[in-house]
């Protein structure tokens, strides 16, 4: 199986530069407002799309996508929303996946929330909260719906376990940056590019590193060793930050500009 | 130890258990497990843990018969077993002295612990301080209001508490915040889990420490009736106290193991907290079990007059008690639990804590189902100093 995520990597690959992976929560800020986020991710330059499913316990998540999830609930977010946004982006002809802690998907059916992916286009699915111990019947859906499986790994994750992470990864492999919960920060911790040397030693599957990526030096500085930067609580902090939605928007436009400059400075 | 008759694989209970987390925490958790497994084994560790609890919490705790109490539960022989009478007034303790010393023979200079009621805060709050480690306490906001007093002890004792202003505001939010805390701090810290939920080992773990309940009390009730009781009561939130008094009984198929889940105002209006009565299986707080959830799988808020069942998820292993049949569960409303907290106070001179109350409503209902023959053993867990204020507002007694 190729997805357009798959695909991608073998593009960005061949101009020797990193992809721009963007985050939003579905239903944020609004259902139509998510659509124009999308929108203006495609319109400026990101690379692949990651649509957030709402969740009332994200773990791994620090106050900002924690308050939109919230808002996002409140309006009434659920998997209905969550793959009409995923078939926008895709219709946008950007790979797309969902980012999505467990449950949701355990509530949906297993089987069927990989059906759901494909059919709208998806080309896989991030789950923070699954380690590969618990993901037998998970992988099976997505082999079969022929999606991508992508898990997160840590600064703390063994050399051992790496290998059997990676194993179940496609598409790319999530190396989270720092020990810690998603949120825009000053610097990239010097872990990250520790991280993604030691998954490098086990795979051949793309990396991308996400939490705390904000600027167009951290952009840079990611993409001089990863394969992927994943920014998400920049964008939210753009558009709570603006006191209209279209200005959020512009300002969400002007970050990926800088964002895709970036990606594509890191390697010198 | 971390292999039982309920284990199936380890950390799993039949389909529930296991371990959702983030990949940052796999070797934490890897690392407590193997500390919990070497330490059952080690006799100096299990010999200071006995240490403790003779000397410090005032283990064994004792039994006492409720006479007047069984008056009104169809004649049935009503035995408490007293883990009010703890140091910090409930079982909570027990397993705390045993995680706090685990963390010290890790290295471990930095303690984090969630609470609801308080009980659970206090008691790591207590075991900080007596082993020389710092303790920081995550407490909902709505919390740290019902239970001020609790939060007053923790600042006593040396711990920082922190309100948890998301979600719910109570402890499904105050373990979201803990989790994360530990995500970022988990080199220096060790979480103390409180209750038998979680991830794999804390199920296995918590319930290791807290099954001594059922040890001590089924030797006390065999001297004292010369026979096994007829069932053995508990309240369930996560569900530390029932599987410590139910585990020893499980292997006596005679003896029937009844946890009592907090109703809240009828599992039918939805305002409730009767995870295994009124939810569905899935994973929350990094364990599948049974929880209150919407059709897309998000957490609802439970509803419990009792801080410390207001919970809407519940330990794997009684979700696989439950399956199995081995254990049954019923729902206790608020109005029901403080009718029986009240009772309990004017007929035996014992103030329970209000989620111990609804373990004694349950032995009204199953005393007068089984009659004057029947022996009922009652895991009184706690004791009510700290609800004092939500009990006079109950009742209309004027402060």
């Amino acid at each position: 199986m190729t997805t357009p995520l798959d695909q991608l990597f073998t593009k960005t690959r061949s101009e020797n530069r990193a992809a721009l992976i963007a985050y939003i929560p579905a239903g944020y800020p609004t259902q139509e407002g998510c659509k124009a986020v999308i929108d203006a991710f495609a319109d400026a330059g990101v690379d692949a799309i990651e649509i957030g499913f709402p969740y009332s316990d994200p773990v791994m998540d620090g106050p900002t996508i924690q308050e939109a999830a919230n808002t996002s609930l409140e309006a009434g977010t659920g998997a209905k929303e969550v793959f009409e946004a995923l078939a926008h982006a895709t219709a946008r002809g950007i790979p797309s996946v969902v980012m999505t802690y467990w449950n949701p998907i355990e509530k949906y059916g297993i089987e069927k929330f990989a059906k759901s992916i494909a059919s709208n286009s998806g080309s896989g699915v991030i789950t923070p909260d699954l380690p590969v111990d618990e993901a037998l019947p998970w992988t099976t859906a997505t082999h079969s719906s022929e999606i991508n499986s992508i898990f997160v790994v840590a600064p703390s994750t063994t050399d051992a376990r790496l290998e059997k992470v990676t194993a179940q990864c496609s598409g790319f492999v999530y190396a989270a940056s720092l020990m810690g919960v998603t949120g825009a920060r000053t610097g990239i911790s010097s872990g990250a590019k520790d991280l993604v040397d030691r998954i490098k030693k086990v795979t051949k599957i793309p990396v991308a590193v996400g939490l705390g990526v904000s600027t167009r030096e951290h952009a840079k500085e990611v993409a001089g060793y990863a394969d992927g930067v994943i920014v998400g609580s920049a964008f939210i902090n753009a558009l709570n930050s603006a006191d209209s939605l279209d200005s959020g928007i512009k300002a969400v436009r002007t970050l990926v500009e800088q964002l895709a400059l970036g990606v594509r400075e890191g390697r010198g | 130890m971390s292999t039982s008759s309920t284990d199936i694989r380890a950390g799993h209970f039949g389909q529930f258990g296991g371990r959702y987390v983030p990949e940052a925490l796999i070797g934490a958790l890897d690392e407590i497990e193997s500390a919990h497994n070497a330490a059952q084994k080690d006799p100096e560790f299990l010999a200071e843990l006995a240490h403790l609890h003779k000397t410090y919490s005032g283990r064994p705790s004792i039994i006492t018969e409720a006479k007047r109490f069984a008056e009104h539960a169809g004649g049935a022989r009503i035995i408490l077993k007293r883990e009010d009478l703890n140091h910090t007034g409930s079982h909570k303790i027990n397993n705390v002295l045993g995680q706090a010393l685990l963390a010290k023979r890790s290295g471990k200079k930095r303690i984090i612990a969630e609470t609801g009621a308080g009980q659970h805060g206090v008691a790591s709050a207590t075991a900080a301080a007596l082993m020389g480690l710092e303790c920081v306490v995550y407490m909902g906001e709505e919390d740290t209001k019902r239970q001020a007093l609790n939060v007053v002890r923790m600042k006593l004792l040396g711990a920082e508490v922190v309100p948890v202003t998301t979600g719910s505001k109570t402890l499904k939010d105050a373990i979201n915040e803990a989790m994360r805390d530990w995500v970022t701090n988990v080199e220096t810290t060790n979480y103390l889990f409180g209750t038998v939920a979680g991830p794999h080992p804390f199920p296995t773990m918590v319930r290791d420490f807290q099954k001594i309940i059922g040890e001590e009390a089924r030797a006390q009730v065999l001297e004292l009736t010369g026979k096994l009781p007829d069932a053995v009561l508990a309240c369930v939130g996560g569900g530390s106290n029932a599987i410590g008094i139910f585990y020893d009984f499980i292997k006596d198929k005679d003896v029937r193991l009844i946890g009592l889940e907090a109703g809240g105002d009828g599992v039918e209006t939805g305002r409730h907290a009767a995870t295994i009565t009124g939810g569905t299986p899935g994973v929350l707080h990094g364990a599948r079990s049974y929880l209150l959830q919407d059709e897309n799988g998000q957490t609802v808020e439970s509803h419990s007059i009792s801080a410390g069942l207001d919970y809407p998820g519940v330990g794997p292993e009684h979700a696989y008690l439950s399956e199995i049949g081995r254990a049954e569960y019923r729902a206790i409303t608020d109005a029901e639990a403080m009718y029986a907290f009240s009772l309990l106070c004017k007929t035996e001179g014992i103030i329970p804590a209000i989620e111990t109350a609804h373990a004694l409503a349950g032995a009204l209902q199953v005393g007068r189902e089984l009659g004057k023959d029947a022996t009922l053993l009652i895991n009184l867990s706690g004791r009510g100093d700290k609800d004092v204020v939500t009990a006079a507002e109950y009742f209309g007694i004027p402060l």
